[in-house]
């Protein structure tokens, strides 16, 4: 058997300016856990193995490496494990159709407010929450993972479209810092 | 114009894809008489107020959504799931 070499989108590229950071993220396996009509019981057990459950909407948890996304209507990622066997939902294998970038600093929502319809300030988008929406065109999953950190999810086709957007974004911002009025 | 998803919260109209009106979501069975089917093909009122129409959040849960708005005042007075209504 030949040994293959698993590659990322990017080749986890970075990018620091202005004290913003962008980052390629490794976010290891993704299970699309989509809930059969009446299913959320058996799935809720299954999920039980990892110490998670399924999260409401708009909202993720994190347990020890393993990380649960609401995006959908009875619909979550499981990131960054293999799945255990859950019944009551359909899983689906995701790993390498997205890729994950992680913008940090305290410009950060300053950056996505340039590009995303949505207000991620921490008062309106705190950490634990997620956002399917669109970074200009592109249809995106946004994570709040810390105080000044988010994390983009786009489909890996959209990878270096998305890192072009974020970079002209990120330079036009670090630039408007750097005028004194 | 915004509109407020009963899953995502308040979201701008990009988001949104309209479709139609809520006629499309009561389709007459398929024995049932032409003219009914002719009506729900091609017959649509054209109200001045309370109208209720479908729009797909495409960039956000991919959702159905029944929205009850004015077309006069513009005032959105009503957005359900279409997975979750009662029929």
């Amino acid at each position: 058997m030949p040994e293959l070499i698993a590659k990322s989108a990017l080749d986890g590229r970075r990018l620091t300016l202005g004290g913003l950071t962008l980052v390629e993220l490794d976010p290891g396996p993704i299970t699309s856990v989509a809930l059969y009509p009446g299913g959320a019981k058996l799935a809720a057990k299954g999920l039980k193995t990892l110490g998670l459950t399924f999260p409401p909407p708009n909202t993720f948890t994190e347990k020890k490496g393993a990380r649960i996304v609401w995006t959908g209507r009875e619909q979550a990622f499981l990131m960054g494990v293999a799945p255990p066997a859950i019944e009551g939902a359909a899983l689906t294998d995701q790993s390498d159709g997205w890729a994950v970038l992680g913008i940090s600093g305290a410009a950060a929502v300053d950056v996505l407010a340039r590009l995303v319809p949505v207000d991620l300030r921490s008062s309106a988008f705190p950490a634990g929450r997620v956002a399917r929406t669109q970074v200009n065109h592109m249809n995106a999953v946004i994570l709040r993972t810390g105080d000044h950190e988010l994390e983009i999810m786009v489909f890996r086709s959209m990878a270096r479209t998305a890192w072009h957007e974020l970079e002209g974004t990120i330079s036009m911002v670090a630039a408007r810092q750097a005028v004194k009025i | 114009m915004r509109l407020r998803c009963p899953l995502c919260g308040e979201r701008d109209r990009r988001e949104f894809y309209y479709y139609g009106a809520e006629d499309y979501l009561h389709r007459p069975a398929a024995d049932a008489a032409l003219a009914e089917w002719d009506a729900y093909l091609h017959l649509r009122d054209n109200p001045a107020g309370v109208t209720r129409d479908l729009w797909y959040h495409e960039a956000g849960c991919s959702q159905w959504l029944l929205v009850t708005r004015n077309t006069v005042t513009h005032e959105i007075s009503g957005v359900e799931l279409v997975a979750e209504r009662k029929a």
